[in-house]
């Protein structure tokens, strides 16, 4: 994963709220067996509208999306993030999100901060007055600055570190296998597995 | 320290606490008893795994079946679509290849990941469940910490079975009194997710509470747990007791003999401590409630089914209005209408949250000896292979078939459209599903969340009706037609 410090790009304005992840790529999308390639498939049903946003220049070409309250609710679909950041999204801002999309973006090196709605409105403001305008979103110092006005956001500690390092989930927890493998050694034997059952015994 | 069932069952799990605060700080590392694997979230786990040489780590925790992208008829043929196709022969390869064990189409387990665990027995109280789907919440019902989870981290517990997960809030939900009949589960957690909004779960993990959640069956707690995820709850859990106890005992992996003994004697440890804090609670009054109807494009967008479309202009909210408004739009909804008077095309009766047995039995009974409404079309999905070979053994399937309804093979089905059970645009669909967003259960669809009850009784009425609308005109028809039934019989003997 790529180590972010700073992303800046076009306040892209999805004024609506409860923006489920079956809007931000439908099910059909889900048949595929790669990581890459749904850009066309993000937010499918609505792009069907030439007055839909991500239709208008300039914001075609992506950029930092900022969007309403609970964005990402519903399925755990990790083709939402996949979609977005195909499509050239490099950061979503908005004031509430799903927990699971917000989980699933950390690990795909989506930037995912939660902004207040006065930070919303005052982002969607800028885009409205000036369509293009950049925001400049600093990781480090969690802040989203546009306009000549510097909002801050929220990100949990956790993310923002692996984000900043570009770090691997996976190697990180391996650090630890030896807790693991003690964990594993004290697990009660009565504990189920998916291969057939034992006879417990006295 | 008292606790919560939440908090015992996180405690019990942790391999490594997190380090301390600030800039690195990691969160808790949680070992992981069950990872349940179907064909459309996994591919990229699997070739990741393939990627890094990383191996596989607890096959025997591991298990996979098909369900999302299934076929609900002609099962023994090749599956048409050549991408849906693709899609199940790499789960196929996948787990031949790790040594997961697989419940393929045609497999008696094979079905509804969420129906498939419980039934198989895996899921028991005091365990971590994971499956990289959001409604992996059901199994919480057992007194299981249970997450849906994306694809990276269904690939880092594939590696490591673990999860590093970021502390929780919990809230009880207190449902105290007793449901009337014709109210069931469903019409409870469609209540709650109206009460409190679809983001209002953020951050939390539900234990429902109370003497309604107490009387419900294992089925009815599931469907409630189920729907955890579409209040943006991480997780939802009923504490286990007898009913749990007695529903797990005897199953395929129950425990037997002394280790059912021990199970037993942890299992009853885990209820909440009488002296724990919840960080939020709200109470729901069992004995009010209703048959319950979404008329919106959010599952909190919902009432009681004697109600009326509501006006956009009554909400208080800004952001509330305009879904309001966007969602009446989308549903062709006039402000106003009587919920009961909109009419449907479609009825279905499947999904992880209502396709289990006692679903179908409560469906089977209402519109036994009926027939359907004209232009309706009624397609029944069980959850899992064995619910249907039970529901056959029941007579259930003639009971829907002589409805008029389709009996079909399990799956996800028209949940979420992504075989070819879809809805064409602009039809309207009374479903026993989770989730009324645009376009779910195939684009320009548009879907009523009801109860199974409420299902039966709409496909007999041709509009959104609950089982109390029967009582009064179709009952009188419903012995009519069992009279007609019987003579038929009669005449076929003779």
């Amino acid at each position: 994963m790529d180590k972010i410090r700073t992303l800046t790009g076009p306040i892209i304005p999805l004024e609506r709220s409860n923006v489920d992840t079956d809007q931000i790529i439908p099910a059909v999308f889900l048949k595929r067996v790669t990581k890459t390639g749904y850009d066309d498939a993000l937010f499918h049903s609505w792009r069907q509208d030439p007055t839909f946003v991500l239709n208008q220049e300039p914001y075609r070409h992506g950029g930092v999306l900022v969007v309403g309250h609970d964005f990402g609710t519903g399925s755990s679909r990790e083709h939402a993030v996949w979609a977005l950041r195909d499509f050239g999204i490099t950061a979503v801002l908005g004031p509430r999100f799903g927990e699971i999309f917000r989980g699933n973006a950390g690990k795909q090196g989506l930037l995912v901060g939660q902004i207040s709605e006065s930070a919303m409105e005052a982002l969607w403001a800028v885009a409205k007055a000036n369509p293009g305008e950049p925001v400049t979103v600093d990781l480090e110092a969690r802040t989203a600055t546009a306009g000549g006005v510097t909002h801050d956001f929220q990100i949990d500690d956790y993310t923002r570190w692996r984000l900043l390092e570009g770090l691997d989930d996976i190697a990180l927890t391996l650090r630890d296998e030896d807790a693991i493998t003690a964990f594993e050694a004290n697990r009660p034997a009565w504990m189920p597995t998916t291969q057939p059952v034992r006879e417990g015994t006295a | 320290m008292a606790k919560t069932l939440a908090e015992k069952v996180w405690d019990a799990h942790v391999v490594r606490k997190g380090d301390g605060e600030g800039a690195n700080a990691q969160p808790d590392l949680l070992f992981i008893d069950l990872h349940l694997v179907h064909e459309v979230t996994s591919p990229q786990a699997f070739e990741g795994l393939r990627l890094a040489g990383r191996k596989l780590r607890r096959p025997d925790l591991t298990i996979a079946t098909e369900d999302h992208n299934t076929p609900t008829l002609a099962i023994d043929k090749p599956i048409a679509d050549l991408t849906s196709r693709t899609q199940i022969e790499t789960l196929r390869n996948n787990c031949k290849e790790f040594g997961v064990r697989l419940h393929s189409l045609g497999d008696a387990e094979q079905g509804i990941v969420h129906v498939v665990g419980p039934q198989l027995g895996l899921t028991q109280p005091g365990m971590t469940v994971v499956c990289g789907d959001s409604h992996t919440s059901t199994h919480g019902a057992f007194g299981a910490l249970a997450m849906g989870i994306g694809t990276s981290e269904v690939e880092h517990v594939m590696a490591t079975q673990t999860l590093s997960l970021k502390p929780f809030k919990t809230m009880a939900i207190n449902v105290e009194g007793t449901l009337r009949p014709g109210v069931t589960a469903k019409d409870i957690i469609l209540a709650v997710i109206a009460k409190i909004g679809t983001g209002g779960g953020a951050g939390y993990v539900f234990e429902y509470r109370g003497s309604a959640i107490r009387a419900l069956s294992i089925e009815g707690r599931m469907t409630i747990c189920n729907m955890s995820i579409e209040a943006g709850a991480r997780a939802g859990m009923v504490a286990p007791d007898e009913t749990t106890f007695a529903y797990v005992k005897d199953k395929p992996h129950a425990p037997k003999g002394a280790d059912w003994d021990a199970a037993l004697e942890y299992w009853r440890t885990l209820p909440t401590d009488d002296d724990a804090v919840f960080d939020n609670e709200i109470t729901i009054d069992a004995d009010l409630l209703e048959p319950f109807v979404t008329w919106g494009t959010n599952p909190g967008q919902g009432a009681s089914l004697s109600g009326v479309v509501p006006d956009p202009a009554s909400f208080d909210d800004p952001n509330d209005r305009a879904a309001a408004e966007r969602a009446l739009e989308y549903m062709d909804l006039a402000p106003g209408t009587k919920l009961k008077e909109i009419p449907v095309d479609t009825v279905f009766i499947g999904s992880c949250t209502n396709s289990r047995m006692e679903d179908l039995t409560a469906a089977a009974d209402i519109i036994r000896g009926q027939k359907k409404a004209d232009g309706v079309r009624v397609m029944v999905v069980p959850g899992s292979a064995r619910v249907r070979l039970e529901a056959e053994a029941a007579g259930l399937d003639k009971v829907f078939k002589d409805f008029g309804a389709e009996w079909r093979f399990a799956g996800c089905s028209m949940c979420l459209g992504m075989n070819p059970d879809q809805l064409a645009p602009g039809e309207r669909c009374a479903s026993t599903s989770n989730r009324n967003f645009e376009g779910r259960q195939g684009k320009g669809g548009r879907t009523h969340l009801v109860s199974p009850l409420v299902a039966a009784a709409t496909a007999i009425r041709g509009t959104l009706s609950s089982p109390w609308d029967l009582q009064a005109q179709d009952l009188q028809a419903q012995s009519q037609n069992a009279q007609d039934t019987q003579h038929g019989q009669q005449s076929e003997e003779a």
